[in-house]
């Protein structure tokens, strides 16, 4: 009886492992971008080894790239920090020495690396996923097996297509009930983390089951698994089922005609059989979740809107509230907000700029935020452009820019001043992650676009409805 | 890589639980495209002030700390981005051994595949570290096991990565030596 993990884990193992060797997995699709590559590509010229399939990678462009137009490489020179360039360039060579398609700057399919993959149909149910990028666990929601690998394993992916990898353990996470409308996946996600903790899913893979995630359609579905790892988790799975399917359907790189019925013929085997154990299992009811937002420096620090911060006497509670300035027993609602970012992996799809939007539409940005609405890929972009969504972004006062990974990061540019308060749609309030000294709190796509309007922390079913 | 047999040094501490990945290497420093040169960079934001001076006061800039090379931090070290920089960053500084209680999966993977020791001790022994910054430690990958206050602990560690570690062994050549099974799964998979 086992389960969606242990039945594409088998289908992968091309040597078994045994106590003195990990097991040698099968890697069906592997992700590739510009930051967490160069130095596996210098290890195969290093060693004069070829990429064994090319024709298995999918490479773009989406960390280090400004969020201004930029079309070629020379506008890159411009337009973007000495190294940030180099390190595109340096991609651009890689791809080409070693005959791997890169989805850059020309291409219409350039965008962030976890948002591409599934919008071009390379994502698959039952696959193997892999990538330098921790926030792989977002493919997880179609039902494949998605995790982030360091850049030596980028290298042994790209020489031999295999891994060397020791089986994880399972966590399965239930939930129950029907999420209240104006509450979000990205909320749901948070709520999980804020009850296993930031650490509560090391050494295992989830699975999210349950009524609750079969609601989800497949963009809330990659919100959820995509934080997975801020848990700590391997990976985050969802069972595949019709809503699976009809999203993949028709894409580019999905199976077409008589491959896709066999496709999806196998694909529904892949669900966790009824008697299916796991490691470890969590149960958690949805029917009264709220919007949640983050008070700390990680993801597990987070509170219902309408909740005071926690008291804790733990010294490094204290450091984090103190670098965040803000106060144990106080609300977060009513803070002052700087800026806010609305895009990322984990926030940047079409469903979650016409959130935003829903809130931006006819409404103004408070005068003292910046808004940035930065769309996951060209193809959202595109998509959001067509509907009007960016001029409901511009109307609002606030910025519609090109895709990539951005301000949630900030490797690009975009950054948030030191001390600045930013409401982000983005993975991680990390110290420093938006910028030196920048403060962030985490939150849906809904709860950041009523923070621009309000130009503080607000409550985002009282604007909407 | 060299082969590892043990690790004799002082230790430094950073207490602070869920020390992220960003912490160890800000991410405006991944857009190098070599491995070397980022244990400058190291914990940047915490080691040095606005004006780009060391802070004193950090652990890592106090004299008595130069040059120990067993870093004990907090429960749940390294986690976050998957990004190799941090272990790169911290062997480049000159750490070749972390302990804590519990290390995040991909920070370990990464420092095992470098010859950093990932080394998960339980939370007496943590306890007692953590008090005694500075204490001397030996770390031996013979026994898989952390002597301290005079007594030893033994620490998990996977037998492949032991072995490539004692070894000086790269984990791509055993990868490479499987090239006929991975032809025969993907003529089984076409």
């Amino acid at each position: 009886m086992p389960s969606l993990f242990e039945k594409i884990w088998a289908s992968h193992v091309v040597v078994p492992e045994s106590d003195d060797t990990p097991a040698v997995l099968y890697i069906d699709l592997h992700l590739l971008h510009e930051v967490t590559t160069p130095q596996a590509f210098d290890l195969l010229r290093a060693e004069g080894l070829p990429v064994r399939r090319p024709d298995r990678c999918l490479a773009t462009l989406d960390h280090s790239t400004p969020t201004v137009p930029v079309k070629t490489l020379k506008d890159l020179e411009i337009v973007s920090e000495p190294s940030a360039a180099k390190q595109v360039r340096q991609m651009e060579k890689n791809c080409k020495d070693f005959h791997i398609e890169l989805r850059g700057f020309a291409s219409r399919d350039r965008g962030i690396v976890h948002v591409m993959g599934p919008e071009l149909g390379a994502t698959h149910p039952g696959a193997t996923i892999v990538c330098g990028d921790s926030h792989t666990s977002t493919h997880g929601a179609f039902g494949a097996l998605a995790f982030g690998i360091g850049t030596t394993e980028v290298g042994h992916v790209l020489a031999t297509q295999c891994l060397l990898q020791r089986k994880p353990k399972t966590l399965a996470i239930n939930l129950a009930g029907k999420m209240p409308a104006e509450v979000t996946a990205k909320d749901l996600i948070l709520k999980i983390i804020g009850t296993i903790g930031v650490g509560g899913g090391t050494g295992h893979v989830i699975e999210y089951r349950g009524a609750a995630i079969s609601a989800l359609s497949m963009e809330e579905r990659m919100t959820v698994c995509n934080m997975s790892i801020e848990a700590g988790a391997r990976a985050g799975m969802i069972a595949p089922d019709d809503t699976t399917y009809q999203y993949t359907a028709g894409r580019p790189l999905a199976p077409q005609g008589a491959a896709w019925d066999a496709a999806v013929k196998r694909w529904r085997t892949l669900p966790s059989d009824a008697g299916a154990k796991f490691d470890k299992e969590v149960s958690l009811d949805v029917s009264k979740l709220k919007p949640m937002v983050t008070f700390g420096t990680n993801p597990g620090m987070v509170i219902s809107i309408d909740e005071a911060v926690p008291t804790d006497g733990d010294p490094a509670f204290r450091k984090a509230l103190a670098y965040m300035q803000v106060e144990a027993g106080k609300p977060m609602l009513g803070k002052l907000v700087d800026v806010v970012f609305i895009g990322s992996c984990t926030n940047g799809r079409l469903s979650d700029i016409r959130e935003a939007a829903r809130i931006l539409r006819g409404r103004h940005v408070d005068k003292r935020v910046r808004l940035l609405v930065v769309p996951g890929s060209e193809d959202v972009k595109r998509q959001a452009e067509a509907e009007g969504l960016d001029e409901v972004v511009r109307a609002a006062g606030g910025e519609w820019r090109e895709p990539g990974c951005s301000m949630c990061i900030g490797m690009n540019g975009d950054t948030v001043p030191s001390g600045k308060l930013s409401v982000s749609t983005s993975n991680r309030n990390f110290e420093g992650r938006q910028g030196t000294g920048a403060r962030t709190v985490l939150a849906s796509p809904l709860t950041a676009a009523a923070a621009a309007v309000k130009g503080a922390i607000t409550d985002p079913r009282d604007l909407v409805g | 890589m060299e082969p590892i047999k043990d690790i004799r040094s002082r230790t430094v501490v950073l207490p602070n639980d869920d020390i992220d990945t960003d912490q160890i290497i800000p991410a405006r420093f991944l857009t190098t495209t070599t491995k070397q040169g980022l244990g400058k960079n190291l914990f940047n934001d915490w080691r040095y002030g606005k004006d780009g001076r060391e802070l004193p006061d950090f652990v890592l800039n106090r004299p008595e700390n130069r040059g120990a090379s067993v870093l004990v931090g907090g429960n749940n070290f390294g986690c976050g981005s998957s990004r190799e920089h941090a272990p790169w960053a911290l062997l480049d500084f000159g750490i070749r051994a972390v302990v804590s209680t519990a290390i995040a999966d991909i920070f370990r993977s990464n420092s095992l595949k470098n010859g950093l020791l990932p080394v998960i001790v339980d939370a007496k022994t943590h306890r007692w570290l953590l008090d005694n910054p500075g204490a001397e430690v030996r770390v031996d990958l013979e026994t898989t096991s952390l002597e301290a206050n005079g007594k030893r602990v033994t620490f998990p560690i996977d037998r492949f990565s032991r072995y490539c570690l004692m070894n000086g062994v790269d984990q791509l050549g055993f990868l490479l030596e499987r090239r006929d099974a991975i032809t025969r799964y993907e003529q089984a998979h076409a």
